[in-house]
C-alpha cells in the first residue's frame, strides 16, 4: 500500500530524517511518535507531497490520499458543506459532503460559517473534509492534540466508528502514547532520524486504558521515547 | 474583539458637543463678531445651499464631481487591481512591477498636476487621470500585502485536496485577501475626493471645484462652505458604503475587527 525507502532530509547541519524507511499495509492503522522536533511532521509531509521528495528517496504511495492537521484549517469565508466539498467535481458534491457531515455527526450544520463551529466540530468537518473523498490514505497530523481531552475521547470513539464502515489505511502522527494504544494496530516510534521502535498492538477493540496488556505497551513506548521509568 | 455598539444615549451624547459648536458659529455671525466676508452664518449657509439646490446648480455641480470621482476611482481601482494580482501570485511579477510603483508612490501625486495639463490639456482628462493616480497606489498596496498575507496553512490544505493554481487563487487567496483590499478601498475613496479637490481647480467649468472658484470670485463665502460641505458628505457616503461591504465580509471572519 504505502512503501517508503531511503528518506533522508536534513535542515542546516541536522539531520533530521535519516534514510527512512516506513511500510503500510492496506487497511491497516499505524501511529507514528516521537518527541517533538524529532521530523513526524517533516516525514507527513513528504509523504502528502507538501515537500519535495529528496533525491534517492523512493516512494510508492497511492494517488487518493488526504490529511488532516492538527488545525482544521477551514476557509473561513466558505460555509461548512463548501469546505467539506473544497475540490470535489460533480453535481452531487454537495449531496456527498452532507453524507460525510452526517457521519462525523455534523448533519445539519452543512450552512453554518466555521466561525459558528467549537474547536472539536471544527475538527470534525476537516474529517469530513477528508473522508468525503474516500481516500485510499488518510495522513493525520498530531489531529486530537489541540482538543480538550473530553472532545478527544469522543474523536477516538468517532474514529474507530469511521474506520469500522471506511478501514482506510491510516497514518496517525500523535506525541500522545495513550492515544497510539487506543487506535492503532501497530506503533511507531522515530528518533535519530530512523523508526527506532517497530511495535505491534495485539489489544482487542474497544481498548481500555487501565489492563495489564496496555501497562506493559505503555511502558515499552514511553521508555523508546526516552521517558525514564513508564509510570510518568 | 469587537468594541460593544454604541448606545442610542451614548450616539445622542456624541451629537451634543457639534451642536454647541454649530451654535456659538451661529451666535458669533449673529452678534456680527464673525463677518460674512470672513465666514457667512450656518443659517446663511443652509439658506445659499436651497437656492442652489432649487435653481438645480446644486445637483448638476454635484454629478459632474461625482461622476469625475467614479470614473477615476474605476480605472485607477482596476489598475491598482491588475498589478497588485501580477505582482502578488508571481515573483517575477513582483520583480517587475513593484519597483516602479514604490518609487511613483513617493512622488506627491498633485505635483503632477502641471504634466497633466501639458499631456492631456484642461478638459476632464488630466482630472481623471489626477483621482485615477491617486487612488492605485492604496488598492495596489493593500492588495499585494493582502495577498501575501493569505495564511499559507489554508493554501496548504488546499493543495492537498487538489485545487489547481487559479482554484486556490480564486477560492482561497482573494477571498483571504479581500479584508485587507476593502481598507485600502476606503483610502483609496479618500485620496479620490482630495485629487478631486486639487484637479477641480484646473479650470473646471462645472462641478463643487468650480462653484467654490466661482463663489471665491464674488466673495460668497456662504456657497463655499456648501461646496466643502458637499465635499464632505460625498465622502462620508462613500466610507460608508465600503463599511457596509466590510460588515458583509467580516461577518464569517474570526479576530477581524469591522471598523
Amino acid at each position: 500500500m504505502l512503501r517508503l525507502r531511503n528518506l533522508t532530509r536534513s535542515f542546516g547541519a541536522r539531520l533530521l530524517l535519516d534514510r527512512l524507511a516506513l511500510d503500510l499495509a492496506a487497511g491497516e492503522r499505524v501511529a507514528l511518535l516521537g518527541r517533538s522536533g524529532s521530523g513526524k511532521t517533516t516525514l507527513l509531509r513528504c509523504l502528502s507531497g507538501l515537500d519535495p521528495l529528496p533525491e534517492g528517496c523512493k516512494l510508492q504511495a497511492p494517488g487518493n490520499l488526504a490529511m488532516v492537521f492538527q488545525e482544521p484549517r477551514l476557509l473561513p469565508w466558505k460555509p461548512v458543506w463548501q469546505n467539506v466539498a473544497l475540490g470535489l467535481a460533480g453535481s452531487d458534491a454537495r449531496m456527498r459532503a452532507e453524507a460525510a457531515l452526517a457521519e462525523v455527526g455534523l448533519a445539519g450544520r452543512a450552512e453554518d460559517f466555521p466561525i459558528t463551529l467549537s474547536g472539536g466540530e471544527a475538527q470534525r468537518v476537516a474529517l469530513a473534509r477528508a473522508l468525503v473523498r474516500g481516500p485510499s490514505l488518510l495522513l493525520m497530523d498530531e489531529p486530537f492534540a489541540a482538543i480538550d481531552a473530553l472532545t478527544r475521547l469522543q474523536m477516538h470513539g468517532l474514529m474507530e466508528r469511521l474506520w469500522q464502515s471506511h478501514a482506510t489505511t491510516t497514518l496517525l502522527v500523535t506525541h500522545d502514547v495513550d492515544e497510539a494504544l487506543t487506535l492503532a494496530d501497530r506503533a511507531l516510534v522515530l528518533a535519530e532520524g530512523r523508526i527506532c521502535l517497530d511495535l505491534p498492538i495485539p489489544l482487542s477493540r474497544p481498548r481500555e486504558a487501565g489492563t495489564q496488556d496496555f501497562a506493559v505497551l505503555r511502558r515499552r513506548l514511553l521508555e523508546a521515547l526516552g521517558v525514564g521509568d513508564g509510570e510518568g | 474583539m469587537t468594541a460593544a455598539p454604541a448606545s442610542p444615549a451614548l450616539r445622542m451624547n456624541r451629537l451634543i458637543s457639534p451642536l454647541v459648536l454649530l451654535a456659538c458659529w451661529q451666535a458669533a455671525s449673529s452678534a456680527g463678531v464673525l463677518p460674512a466676508r470672513i465666514l457667512t452664518s450656518p443659517w446663511a449657509v443652509l439658506q445659499a445651499g436651497w437656492a442652489l439646490a432649487a435653481t438645480g446648480a446644486l445637483g448638476h455641480h454635484l454629478l459632474v464631481s461625482l461622476a469625475r470621482v467614479v470614473v477615476g476611482l474605476a480605472i485607477g481601482g482596476s489598475l491598482g487591481v491588475a498589478f497588485a494580482l501580477l505582482a502578488g501570485l508571481s515573483r517575477r511579477g513582483e520583480a517587475i512591477i513593484d519597483a516602479p510603483l514604490q518609487m511613483l508612490r513617493t512622488l506627491p501625486f498633485v505635483g503632477l498636476v502641471p504634466l497633466f495639463i501639458l499631456w492631456f490639456g484642461i478638459g476632464e482628462t488630466p482630472k481623471i487621470a489626477l483621482v485615477a493616480l491617486g487612488s492605485l497606489f492604496p488598492i495596489y498596496l493593500t492588495l499585494f500585502g493582502g495577498i501575501r498575507g493569505v495564511d499559507r496553512k489554508l493554501v496548504e490544505a488546499a493543495t492537498i485536496f487538489g485545487l489547481g493554481r487559479f482554484a486556490i487563487i480564486r477560492h482561497v487567496i482573494l477571498p483571504g485577501a479581500l479584508p485587507a483590499a476593502l481598507v485600502g478601498l476606503r483610502y483609496a475613496m479618500g485620496i479620490a475626493w482630495l485629487s478631486l479637490v486639487v484637479a477641480e481647480q484646473i479650470n473646471a467649468g462645472a462641478g463643487i471645484g468650480y462653484l467654490i472658484a466661482d463663489a471665491r470670485d464674488f466673495l460668497r463665502t456662504d456657497i463655499i462652505v456648501v461646496g466643502l460641505a458637499m465635499y464632505a458628505l460625498l465622502g462620508l457616503a462613500g466610507d460608508a458604503l465600503v463599511r457596509v461591504l466590510e460588515r458583509r465580509v467580516m461577518r464569517t471572519r474570526p479576530g477581524l475587527i469591522a471598523s
